[in-house]
């Protein structure tokens, strides 16, 4: 029992260490964007401020409409997130419960879209909205990534894990297959769809190059230009490491929030024999 | 031996029907759940790329209008270019430096979590936060841990090394950020994978006095290996198209250094206004993948134990 102690507290505390290891770079911008500018640049390094200063966080928000900015990236995350998980799940319960023709084709045309980069059809994506006259619309920002082939992928490997079975005894019982996927399979299917949801919204949070080049309008700017207009009006680094915090907030909320309904949906939706 | 011999008949006189499930369904809808989706696709994924090999056949003027028809001229100046061939290997170079080991480090945080220890919940947050970052901020974390006179990692190691501005490091650097982005969703991955393995099939190899490298060998690398090839495969295709953190440390330099192919497509097309040669490089860099793509789908097939 003494030596189960040793090797759980010898466990925890490695566990610790590694934490903190991997959190390290946002432990340091955090203590940083309390320092004045004279100490940033200090030689050694300084780890902790000795005067803490809350000047660049308000610096930050008076260079820039930093909640303005935190708002709009909010509905552009919520609603990518939101429509990937319901058009990801639909795509995914017809690949897996149903045979049809050109399965197979529409399948790999799913998965060819995950190796075609962004990047590769931003220009002509690009020249399509401006023709809509969808530039600096917050909907530009939402409606080109409403779908994920990865999602679709993701949810497709857990789908498979699912018995046939499941879905014909649902059918005996006079369920229609729609109504076997809202009841049945979308409630068992919550640990996938918690972690889709997470990965999609850092992801929706995180985009860049979009919103660079769609919004030119202040007021529809998202959190990542912000940063980048805090980069080339602000000279001190301190101002810009408060901000780059401030943004990373929500989804460090969002994130923990996102990583309880995950464990509670792999303790419920776990395999259960 | 009755079921072989059917499924042989029907291979050979190709009766569909005898391969079909017995469920019966009006033949329209599963087309209808996928509608959702492949409008999105069709409108921002196939027309955009069959529009990018329409341009890549011509010359553009500066706002990506077409203008001249030159067939394949636009692939062969491509080939016949030194800065090309240098942008292909350090795409190949910067996809090796992260893909194995951001898939190695979570792979061994997992098993670290992977216990039933007090407080576990709040080590697999740490272990997982940098999922939470998003690029622009972990860059401007990061480039100060970079600095060099005062950056913590040129202290930590005495050294001065110029981690942004030689062309030596600057690869390095960029893929050290592009790693810790990407551990968290791995590590979250691997978890998940890890907690489906059923409590029992451990306790009861436990009881058979299994030790720990043992319990890894036989139970939970055989079972976590279809998370395994996923996330190796996330992490391939995801370093290809990585961008915003290499614009915002080095722009693809110094000289070139961190040009990958997708920075490269954007400085042709938005930098330099040359959209048909943003777009040949576009495609190069497609069939790149694609192969890549392929090669892991017929590796699945040897690895992967689903059951």
């Amino acid at each position: 029992m003494t030596k189960q102690k040793l090797t759980n507290f010898t466990l925890s505390i490695t566990c610790l260490i590694v934490g903190l290891i991997i959190m390290f770079p946002v432990i340091y911008a955090t203590s940083l964007s309390f320092m004045d500018s004279s100490e940033i640049t200090q030689y050694p390094p300084k780890l902790i401020s000795s005067s803490p200063t809350l000047d660049n966080y308000k610096e930050a928000f008076e260079t820039v409409p930093l909640m303005r900015f935190m708002t709009n990236s909010l509905v552009m995350s919520v609603g990518i997130t939101v429509g990937q998980i319901i058009t990801a799940s639909l795509a995914a319960f017809a690949f897996v419960f149903f045979e049809f023709r050109f399965k197979k084709i529409l399948f790999l045309m799913v998965l060819s879209t995950m190796m075609i980069p962004g990047e590769v059809t931003i220009i002509s994506n690009f020249l399509t909205i401006s023709s809509w006259g969808w530039n600096d619309t917050l909907h530009v920002l939402i409606i080109p990534f409403m779908t994920s082939a990865m999602g679709i992928f993701l949810i497709r490997q857990y789908y498979l894990t699912v018995p046939k079975e499941l879905l014909e005894a649902a059918r005996i019982d006079g369920c229609t297959n729609f109504k076997f996927f809202i009841k049945i399979l979308l409630p068992i299917s919550t640990p996938v769809i918690a972690s889709l949801s997470i990965y999609s919204f850092i992801g929706a949070w995180n985009q860049y190059l979009w919103p660079l080049l769609t919004i030119n309008d202040t007021a529809n700017r998202t959190v990542q230009i912000g940063i980048t207009m805090l980069q080339s009006e602000s000279a001190s680094k301190a101002v810009i490491l408060a901000g780059s915090i401030i943004i990373s907030i929500p989804t460090i909320i969002a994130f923990v929030i996102g990583q309880r309904l995950l464990v509670e949906g792999m303790t419920s939706g776990a395999v259960k024999g | 031996m009755y079921a072989q011999e059917t499924l042989k008949a029907s291979k050979a006189s190709k009766v569909k029907s005898l391969a079909k499930p017995k469920i019966k369904l009006s033949p329209v809808e599963p087309y209808l759940y996928l509608v959702p989706s492949f409008i999105i696709f069709i409108t921002f994924v196939f027309y955009p790329f069959i529009n990018t090999i329409y341009v890549s056949m011509y010359t553009t003027d500066l706002r990506g209008r077409v203008k001249d028809f030159v067939g394949l001229q636009n692939f062969i100046d491509l080939f016949n270019s030194p800065a090309f061939y240098n942008s292909i290997t350090i795409t190949f170079k910067f996809v090796l430096m992260i893909a194995f080991p951001s898939v190695l480090i979570a792979f061994i945080l997992a098993l670290l979590a992977n216990n039933k220890l007090k407080g576990n919940r709040i080590y697999e947050t740490m272990f997982s936060l940098p999922m939470a970052i998003a690029s622009a901020p972990a860059t401007a974390f990061w480039s100060m841990a970079f600095n060099q006179t005062n950056g913590i990692i040129n202290y930590v190691l005495g050294q001065e090394i110029q981690w942004l501005t030689n062309p030596d490091y600057a690869l390095i650097a960029v893929s050290i950020v592009t790693v810790w982005l990407s551990i968290g969703f791995n590590f979250i991955f691997l978890t998940v994978g890890l907690r489906n393995i059923p409590t029992e099939l451990i306790e009861s190899v436990s009881i058979d006095g299994a030790n720990y490298l043992q319990k890894f060998r036989y139970i939970y690398l055989p079972l976590i290996s279809p998370q395994m090839f996923v996330v190796v495969f996330i992490n391939v295709i995801g370093s290809f198209q990585a961008f915003g953190q290499i614009k915002l440390l080095t722009e693809g330099g110094p000289g070139d250094s961190t040009n990958v192919l997708v920075y490269s497509i954007y400085q042709e097309a938005f930098k330099y206004g040359r959209f048909e040669v943003a777009c040949a490089q576009a495609l190069v860099l497609f069939v790149i993948m694609l192969c890549v793509t392929l090669l892991q789908f017929k590796f699945e097939k040897k690895v992967v134990h689903y059951d």
